[in-house]
């Protein structure tokens, strides 16, 4: 079941979000979003709202953010053309290479970006939680890059899954925090933080990594990743000669797709997110928190959330430990409720799949979370023969080896087309 | 009498007998549902309000004491439903209660539902962790129109002019959170907490509910001389983990 609003309701929001009217005051994209914190952290928030309202469009705060885009984190990150790609599965496909940016992710993007308002706001510490560990990797290494301190909160399942990052996050000066409790993932990660930050708020810095929580993280979150979505809309200009038929991102809590769709919700464009269908359709097995969820309150926000009747938020399943999420951004919850954009899932074998199929074809070795767009892009692109399509490739894989190391490379797979 | 009101008299029934009112807090159904009538009785019988907390699958104001016991609870089955229609068998208790849950629970239960099951069972008002004022006119409004209250907190974090808008829109009592944290913490009161809660006291004519960190007597006697009840919520659980009797724990802070 999805969820709709009324056509006459949906164009009006639809037509605010497209003026940059949203969130509204109240932190709202129509009936989602707002500000679900304990009373402790009403004060921070509102700290934060304050500072980002004097800060993100200053231009002294964008001139330091787009030096440090441009001369540390390594943008504009290419558009890549797919041609053996392309020959596979019949459309014109194009790919935005996040995974060149700095630490090997778009989270790179909203860490800088929040490290230099944490900064500015007088931070004594930030604290991040991670899913995947690119956000953590990211915090850890804008940290260091503004130099505060930085501790993450990590799911206990997520460390064993994504050692690799670990390891990188010490080595940039983090501490790593085990997260015991709960479903030992992001979701419980995000909970530990919120209960650290009630401890200290006035000199913790949370440095949300996804366009999730209470307000004004989402907004936030939005703004510092819209860059992916402006850069690509001009390359696929400039390289493609013209803007694509149809756009794929994968959406965990949405921070990527919510950076690459948003520049392009004015275009005459099919979006398209890519949730994670894990291994079936049963709440439990999977992450499609848009496609299978119901409205509801978790962490923050009033979005869509996995839940089952009584109002508990359920655990999920999926090989990506990025998608492996149960709640999503308010704003994407909206953008699915005025059918501006599609939200669908690929499941964990199919995201393998189209994971090998890339190498194979691009020599590109993109994340276990990117893969779910392939998955379905390709599978898209064998209704729609001659489309042009660009794919964000949100990230890389090689923090994905411990779990990839599992399932073997299929003989012949690399022989060519 | 609005079901509010019946909060603020219990509380204040206590006072007039020279203590602090002792308003103790239970994870429903936990360590066993089939226990829970005959513990929230043993508990009522002590207490002058008693807190039913609803388990959560986030309760991210709290700290490991209290999440075990939800998570636990959750496991065995426990839910908002079947709160209420225990409370129901339960008849009635004499002590007021009050219902501490997280948002989500109460919105998948419907709110005009909630305050109706709510009348019928003894609960006479609900605290929401996760609900800042901003956000609760809808469930304000459901609980108001049965005479049950929202139960508002305020924290050493929150600025004087949000303390006067905080408690004139209180019902029952105001709870104060002893401490910048979550439950369950080990710290103890803070030294500064008399300036605290005298200054909580003076924004209300509602008597002010300490809460956060009390686990014995001396903590009871030190809140109480400033403030009109303490509520006690790791420490009882704890209680209840270890298989003990609460209501012996109970009568011990009272000493």
């Amino acid at each position: 079941m999805t969820f709709a609003l009324p056509a006459a309701e949906a164009q009006a929001l639809l037509d605010a979000t497209l003026r940059g009217e949203l969130p509204d005051d109240r932190g709202r994209f129509g009936p989602f979003g707002g500000r679900y914190v304990p009373e402790t952290l009403v004060p921070a928030f509102e700290r934060l709202e304050q500072g980002v309202r004097e800060h993100l469009h200053d231009a002294g705060f964008q001139a330091e953010f787009q030096r440090e885009l441009r001369e540390w984190v390594g943008r504009p990150t290419a558009l890549t053309h797919a041609p053996r790609l392309s020959e596979h599965w019949g459309t014109e496909v194009w790919l935005k290479r996040e995974d060149l940016a700095h630490t090997g992710a778009h989270k790179i993007n909203n860490a800088i970006g929040q490290a230099l308002l944490a900064k500015r706001l007088g931070a004594r510490r930030v604290i991040a939680e991670t899913g995947a560990g690119q956000h953590g990797v990211a915090s850890a290494a804008a940290c260091a890059r503004v130099g505060l301190p930085c501790a993450v909160y990590m799911g206990a399942v997520d460390i064993e899954r994504q050692a690799p990052n670990v390891d990188r996050m010490k080595r940039l000066g983090a501490d790593v925090i085990a997260v015991e409790t709960g479903d030992k993932t992001l979701r419980a990660a995000i909970d530990e933080a919120l209960r650290e930050w009630v401890t200290d708020p006035a000199g913790i810095y949370y440095l949300l990594g996804s366009a999730v929580g209470a307000h004004p993280y989402p907004y936030l979150v939005r703004e510092l990743q819209s860059v992916i979505g402006e850069e690509a809309r001009q390359q696929m200009i400039d390289q493609a000669g013209g803007l694509p038929d149809a756009v794929f991102a994968c959406v965990g809590g949405g921070s990527n797709a919510i950076g690459l769709f948003y520049p392009l919700l004015g275009d005459d464009i099919e979006l398209i997110g890519v949730e994670a269908g894990g291994t079936g359709d049963g709440l439990g097995q999977n992450a499609a928190t848009l496609a299978t969820g119901t409205p509801g309150v978790l962490q923050g926000a009033y979005t869509m959330i996995l839940q089952d009747a009584d109002g508990q938020v359920q655990e999920t399943h999926s090989i990506s430990a990025g998608l492996d999420y149960s709640g999503v951004g308010p704003e994407h919850a909206l953008l699915q409720a005025t059918g501006r954009v599609t939200y669908v899932s690929a499941n964990d074998a199919d995201s393998l799949a189209a994971l090998e199929e890339l190498c194979a074809t691009e020599g590109v070795l993109t994340a276990l979370e990117t893969a779910h767009a392939y998955a379905y892009a390709r599978e898209w692109s064998s209704r729609n023969p001659g489309k042009r399509i660009l794919i964000g490739n949100s990230g890389r894989g090689d923090k994905d080896m411990p779990t990839l190391t599992r399932y073997p490379v299929r003989s012949g797979s690399h022989g060519g087309a | 009498m609005a079901a509010h009101e019946r909060l603020t008299a219990a509380i204040r029934a206590a006072n007039s007998k020279g203590q602090p009112a002792l308003v103790p807090f239970l994870t429903a159904g936990y360590p066993e549902p089939d226990e829970f009538v005959d513990t929230l009785r043993a508990i009522a019988a002590v207490g002058d309000v008693v807190e039913v907390g609803i388990p959560f699958s986030d309760p991210m104001a709290d700290g490991m004491t209290i999440q075990r016991s939800s998570f636990e609870a959750l496991r065995k089955g426990v839910s908002l439903a079947w709160i209420f229609d225990e409370l129901e068998k339960a008849g009635d208790l004499a002590t007021p209660l009050v219902m501490m849950s997280y948002l989500n629970p109460l919105l998948a239960f419907g709110y005009d539902r909630l305050a109706e099951r709510a009348l019928a069972t003894g609960v006479c008002g609900f605290i929401v962790p996760d609900l800042p004022f901003e956000e609760s006119s809808e469930l304000r409004a459901a609980l108001e129109a049965k005479g049950l209250g929202l139960i508002q907190l305020v924290t050493p974090a929150t600025p004087a002019a949000r303390l006067r808008m905080l408690s004139d829109a209180s019902r029952g009592f105001v709870y104060a959170v002893t401490i910048t944290g979550i439950t369950g913490g080990g710290s103890g009161l803070p030294d500064d907490l008399a300036d605290y809660l005298d200054s909580v006291s003076a924004s209300t004519e509602l008597p002010v509910c300490a809460g956060f960190g009390i686990r014995e007597a001396k903590d009871v006697a030190n809140v109480g001389a400033h403030a009109a009840g303490a509520i006690v919520g790791s420490a009882l659980v704890e209680v209840l983990e270890r298989g003990d009797d609460p209501a012996a724990y109970l009568e011990s802070l009272r000493s």
